[in-house]
């Protein structure tokens, strides 16, 4: 649905070539119909001239954009003002904004008829589909309403509703729950959820929060430094060994009890997360199993996530069930495993120095 | 100078002044208003970017500000005989008020549309919007209330102004303030005609206040 090749983005500060700050450099993203996907990132990653370059906010240095089947970059021309042609690829793109971007001087009715003025439509058909959106977000009491007077989730909720006027089939959003507290960013989140699965819309959400990305995202991409550094569905980045992103997503902590155990991590993804594995392993090996840290979710009846356990005694003792977990089609990786007896004595020596 | 002999003297004098002041201003902010829009959408970084463009009309405004009123009011003699045909009367000062005052109205313009949050546009640009939208939807109907306030702040200069057309040549308070208090030592005619104008100024802020609350309250959380 969306797709862009070598996006390329440098800024030009000054007259002199010497300062320039490459913000996109060369991205390949590809969006499916229909999915959620979230690009995640520190600050200055360049997210935000991503998302930006998708509708042409910001015109990419290099590399093409296509939406829909669109290929925005070739409608953009050379001109700095959009043309007819990219306005009108434009209105089929909504966005929404970290601060909301509502105009005050204007009622919640009217905000949500911005889009639809432009696009040419009667005062009666803006106000019927402006009264079908308030219901879909659940303003209807606030259409004659100043937004001054909501608050922030109410505030997000008219701008979703606005981005939604003009029917668009792909949603954008620019840290849309970032300003906002962490029940109001779920129930944003849920809202957003609910709009991508009732209008099958595409929504490529930008986000330095994790917490987004794992409640509503599909697929994700880790962005560093102007590039895309991971890529791909939730669980094929949990089947991925060592993806950061999937760390990150299901972050677990927590030291093992002392000397004499091993901590592994367990990752759940795919078939064999249906199954009590944990329960299993203590049971045939008829060990003891100490659940350090997990992150885990339910997800369509199968468990994703990670775990950090506790098995007792060194890692050669844990060949075995470390072995079945494999087998159970986990991933195991191995955090620390208690040191050989000859080691323990000498670090217990140097710690009596 | 009785009172009796005072009030016709006064009651044209305002009527002239108000006459000249008001005219004035609407040619003002017909004038002024495009071109504050210009300034803004031309600077570096605007929607219309182009450097000079934006740097011959901020040439031309930042003469037309420096130049003294009364000077302005002679350079513009010829002018003002070709539009009007005269130079004299309260509706040929009109040409000078109003040019006088357009390029002080233009940067009160600048400044109230300069302060529209850029994500505004934006906005509206992510919707389709066009050039023309985005003046009219967006940068006008948010810098209104400012706009207003600047535009009574321009009338209430323009009556400054306008006493100073008085002198040369125009009608209005100031001419009679000239002609009476000044050159028949009628001192209180002169306090008269002052009470008079500080009257229009305040009444003129009152109501320019009054709409700019108006303009704010819906915007202003409840």
């Amino acid at each position: 649905m969306i797709t862009t090749t070598g996006l390329t983005k440098i800024y030009r500060s000054g007259r002199s070539r010497g300062h320039e700050i490459t913000a996109l450099d060369g991205v390949d993203l590809h969006v499916r119909e229909g999915e959620v996907f979230g690009v995640v990132g520190r600050s200055g990653a360049g997210k935000s001239s991503l998302i930006r370059c998708v509708n042409l906010l910001e015109r990419p240095t290099a590399g093409t954009v296509s939406v829909d089947g669109t290929d925005l970059t070739a409608l953009a021309g050379r001109g700095r003002r959009a043309g007819k042609d990219l306005r009108r690829a434009r209105s089929s793109i909504g966005m929404v904004f970290q601060h909301f971007n509502l105009l005050s001087s204007r009622t919640v009715q009217d905000n949500i008829e911005l889009p639809l003025e432009i696009l040419g439509h009667s005062g009666q058909e803006r106000s019927r589909r402006a009264l079908e959106l308030l219901d879909l977000v659940g303003l209807t009491d606030k259409a004659r309403v100043y937004p001054a007077q909501l608050s922030g989730g109410q505030k997000q909720r008219v701008g979703i509703a606005r981005a939604l006027a003009g029917k668009p089939k792909v949603l954008l959003s620019d840290e849309a729950t970032s300003a906002l507290d962490p029940e109001t960013t779920r129930s944003i989140l849920r809202l957003l959820r609910d709009i991508n699965q009732q209008l099958g819309l595409t929504v490529l959400l930008i986000t330095h929060e994790m917490e987004v990305v794992k409640t509503i995202c599909d697929s994700a991409a880790l962005m560093e430094r102007g590039r895309i550094t991971e890529s791909g569905t939730v669980g094929d980045l949990l089947a991925t060994p060592g993806s950061r992103l999937a760390r990150e997503l299901f972050p677990v902590d927590g030291a093992g009890n002392g000397p004499g155990g091993t901590v592994l991590d367990v990752t759940f993804h795919g078939d064999a997360a249906t199954q009590p594995v944990i329960s299993q392993l203590s049971r045939t090996y008829n060990i003891d199993i100490s659940i350090l840290g997990a992150a885990m979710d339910t997800v369509g009846g199968r468990q994703i996530g990670r775990m950090r356990i506790e098995l007792p005694g060194t890692f050669e003792e844990n060949v075995v069930p470390v072995g079945f977990l494999r087998e159970q089609g986990l991933q195991v990786e191995i955090v620390n495993a208690a040191p050989q007896v000859a080691e323990t004595v000498a670090l217990t020596k140097e710690g009596t120095k | 100078m009785t009172w009796s002999e005072m009030q016709p003297l006064l009651t044209q004098g305002t009527l002239d002044t108000l006459y000249m002041v008001l005219w004035s201003a609407l040619v003002t902010v017909v004038g002024g208003l495009p071109l504050g829009v210009l300034l803004v959408l031309t600077d570096k970084g605007g929607l219309l970017q182009n450097t000079a463009v934006n740097k011959v009309v901020g040439v031309i405004v930042n003469i037309g500000r420096s130049l003294p009123f009364i000077i302005l009011l002679i350079a513009l003699i010829p002018f003002t005989t070709f539009v009007v045909g005269t130079f004299i009367g309260p509706t040929a000062m009109i040409v000078p008020l109003a040019i006088g005052a357009i390029p002080f109205f233009a940067r009160l313009v600048e400044t109230a549309i300069r302060e529209v949050d850029h994500g505004l546009v934006e906005a509206v640009q992510s919707m389709g919007g066009s050039l023309p939208t985005i003046v009219r939807k967006v940068l006008l109907p948010q810098a209104l209330p400012s706009i207003v306030s600047g535009t009574t702040t321009t009338v209430i200069a323009l009556i400054g102004y306008s006493a100073m057309a008085g002198a040369v040549g125009g009608e209005g308070l100031g001419s009679k303030a000239v002609t009476y208090g000044f050159q028949r030592f009628e001192n209180g005619f002169m306090i008269a005609t002052v009470v008079v104008l500080i009257l229009i100024v305040t009444v003129i802020q009152l109501i320019g206040d009054l709409a700019v609350r108006l303009l704010t309250r819906r915007t202003r959380t409840a």
